[in-house]
């Protein structure tokens, strides 16, 4: 029972917003990731609902009670910090016991908790060392067993990952998402800029997008499951943002549309995509979008020149020249026989291909990409 | 064959390269810290073996040339440094200097560096402000201070009176009683400055992120202070308070400015002053600055072994 609501936030520094007009609900015990490019507020926002800044205008609700005007140790949050923020002068023990010793909590109980965080985290043979002789995913691990001794009703991590390598950043996920689980009702938010983190761990995204309060536009460019931001992106800001390599985007005219789709045009060729554009003017500029590995290679009408190869030893993807439009179009490829010089004949297909009017928003899709794991499983 | 035999010769060869690497830094090494050795010596060493070697002998300032040597007389005999009660007295006025003026420094120091933490717009200001007791010359703020005290036309006095705080004015330099006092205050309003930037900046390198840990965790104010901030800036204040004992045991220039005839203000570098150019005593005197050297570095040394103890401890 810890939803969080936030109503109409805003957040500016003198005279730059920085957050405008956020409105939205965490469940209880869902795992939410704010993320979105560097400066577009996340961390901000997150420290609001913690209480470490105050909003410029609008409420923040934990558990039904507005929170506002409570110090952050009334919210009954536990924060996670990027830089760990471990007390450098204490051990491992003392770390996490430290914030317990105000709480009135008893001696036995604190170390009662503080010992079952430690054999959750594999922290228990460090107890007695200072951060200074731990590893960095040790570090890691202290700061975030220093917020599951609390108990708190909401969990927040500020980018807790990003000062790991590779390979330790997969395996602290895993727990992280481990930990969400065990933990069953507590919420958390989580602030990152890695997608791969915000797609696996998430069960609501939330994509911030900088600039907010410009013209008039709202910070949050959408909100939903990780799989409907990468099917369904409402914005040609979220399609590019969401999915890794981005989206290749494609100007183009729009020729014709009706009931059954659109054609347009684009470097003299036509395309039919599966779009609603019958609100749009005829000839109007749009964008096409069509993600690296829904384009269709070996066959197809269109042809393009392999300018660059990355091969990521599973997959590859190909740079093609096209004569759709100067950028090259990256295309995913399963086997990796094409040579840079080479040409490939490929094929956008229509449903897959997502289309944006002059202001940057999609058409709608005519054909439903259902993004919830559950009807995936159904296809 | 061949083979083993270049696996068994392979690490010999880079460890007689490292050497002779090694062997090349410390030569450079050695180059580099000989002008500050030698800078070292000629401004500091020569002098102290001078006072040593003069200290030795029975020489008058008036003539160096025509002096006996008398060994350790100075120091143990009769008439000795180490026989003269005025000489301890100096030595008791100088301890309960160095510790009454360090500690009051330090825990003011603490304040107003606690206070200059605070983000504000006056921040800059007020750490330029602060400033200026230090900049001024000892000398300038002593007799500034001599001013402000004076029995008669005082403005402390003045002040005082108007208040009702008191009924007569006070000789705050001239009475025996307060002297002492007196110089112990213009000493902590002065050196307050330094001990509160040194404090300042030790107090900025606390990373922040900790703080904004307690806070959210609910830990209150008196807590974080007694258990994040002091345990983190103290290495910094316990090297600032070396180097303010180390000033307050060679106090000099504010006693010999304000209460230059007191004998209840003497301390050991006014006592040595006293015997060499007012008697004249050119190798008594040196005995005097050789035992005031001599506390200095013994007490310097300890409270150094302390600290790093006390560091190893934490």
């Amino acid at each position: 029972m810890c939803q969080i609501r936030l109503e109409n936030i805003q957040k500016r520094f003198g005279d730059n917003p920085i957050l405008a007009d956020i409105d939205l609900t965490v469940e209880a015990g869902e795992f939410c990731v704010f993320i979105g490019p560097s400066g577009c507020g996340k961390s901000t926002l997150l420290r609001l609902i913690a209480g470490l800044d105050d909003a410029s205008a609008g409420d923040i609700h934990i558990d039904g009670a507005r929170v506002n005007d409570l110090a952050p140790a009334k919210r009954d949050v536990a924060m996670v910090f990027q830089s760990y923020a471990l007390y450098p002068h204490m051990t491992v023990y003392d770390n996490m016991a430290f914030g317990l010793r105000h709480l009135k909590l008893g001696h036995d109980e604190i170390d009662r908790r503080v010992r079952a965080a430690a054999e959750s985290l594999h922290l228990a043979p460090l107890l007695e060392r200072k951060p200074g002789a731990l590893s960095g995913g040790q570090r890691q691990r202290v700061a975030i067993g220093r917020a599951i001794v609390r108990q708190p009703k909401v969990f927040l991590f500020d980018e807790p990952l990003s000062n790991l390598d590779a390979s330790l950043r997969v395996k602290t996920r895993v727990e992280i998402a481990r930990l969400h689980r065990a933990l069953g009702r507590a919420s958390m938010i989580y602030v990152t800029h890695d997608q791969v983190e915000a797609m696996t761990l998430a069960d609501k995204i939330v994509l911030l997008k900088p600039l907010a309060g410009q013209d008039g536009v709202p910070s949050i460019a959408q909100v939903g499951h990780p799989l409907e931001l990468y099917h369904n992106p409402r914005n040609r800001f979220v399609a590019g943002f969401i999915g890794s390599p981005s989206m290749n985007f494609i100007d183009a005219a729009l020729l014709n549309a009706n009931a059954e789709g659109l054609v347009c045009s684009a470097g003299g060729i036509s395309l039919p995509a599966a779009a609603d554009a019958t609100g749009l003017a005829s000839a109007s500029t749009v964008t096409l979008g069509i993600r690296p590995e829904h384009i269709v290679v070996g066959s197809g009408p269109l042809k393009g020149r392999v300018s660059h190869l990355e091969h990521l030893g599973e997959h590859s993807y190909a740079y093609l020249e096209t004569a759709l439009g100067t950028t090259p179009l990256v295309a995913k490829l399963s086997e990796s026989s094409a040579q840079i010089g080479d040409t490939l004949t490929f094929s956008l297909p229509a449903p897959r291909l997502h289309v944006f009017d002059g202001a940057g928003d999609a058409l709608p899709r005519l054909q439903r990409h259902d993004a919830t794991p559950a009807a995936l499983a159904t296809h | 064959m061949t083979s083993q035999t270049l696996t068994s010769a392979a690490p010999a060869r880079p460890s007689t390269a490292e050497s002779s690497l090694q062997r090349s830094r410390q030569r450079m090494a050695w180059l580099l810290v000989a002008p500050a050795l030698v800078v070292l010596l000629a401004i500091a060493g020569l002098p102290l073996a001078r006072t040593l070697w003069l200290s030795l002998t029975d020489a008058q300032l008036s003539d160096l040339s025509t002096r006996q040597f008398v060994g350790l007389a100075n120091y143990i005999g009769d008439a000795g440094v180490l026989a003269d009660p005025e000489w301890w007295g100096a030595v008791k006025n100088t301890l309960w200097f160095s510790l009454l003026s360090v500690s009051l420094e330090t825990v003011l120091g603490l304040a107003v560096a606690l206070m200059l933490n605070h983000p504000s717009r006056l921040k800059t200001l007020l750490r330029a402000a602060v400033l200026v007791p230090w900049a001024i010359p000892t000398v300038v703020s002593a007799k500034m201070w001599t001013w402000m005290l004076h029995d008669q036309f005082g403005v402390i006095n003045a002040m005082l009176l108007a208040l009702g705080l008191i009924h007569q004015p006070l000789a705050w330099t001239a009475d025996p009683d307060l002297a002492f006092t007196t110089i112990v205050l213009v000493d902590v309003w002065k050196t307050t400055p330094f001990m509160a930037l040194l404090i300042l900046a030790a107090l900025q390198m606390v990373p922040s992120d900790c703080y904004e840990a307690a806070k959210v965790d609910g830990v209150p104010k008196w807590s974080v202070f007694l258990n994040i901030t002091l345990p983190l800036i103290t290495p910094a204040v316990l090297v600032a308070m070396i180097f303010r004992t180390l000033d307050a045991l060679r106090v000099f220039d504010l006693i010999y400015v304000m209460t230059s005839n007191s004998r209840t203000t003497k301390s050991m570098s006014v006592y040595v002053r006293e015997q060499l150019i007012d008697f004249q005593l050119a190798g008594y005197g040196s005995a005097a600055a050789t035992l005031l050297f001599l506390m200095i570095a013994l007490i310097t040394v300890s409270y150094m072994a302390l600290a790093r103890r006390r560091m190893e401890g934490h």
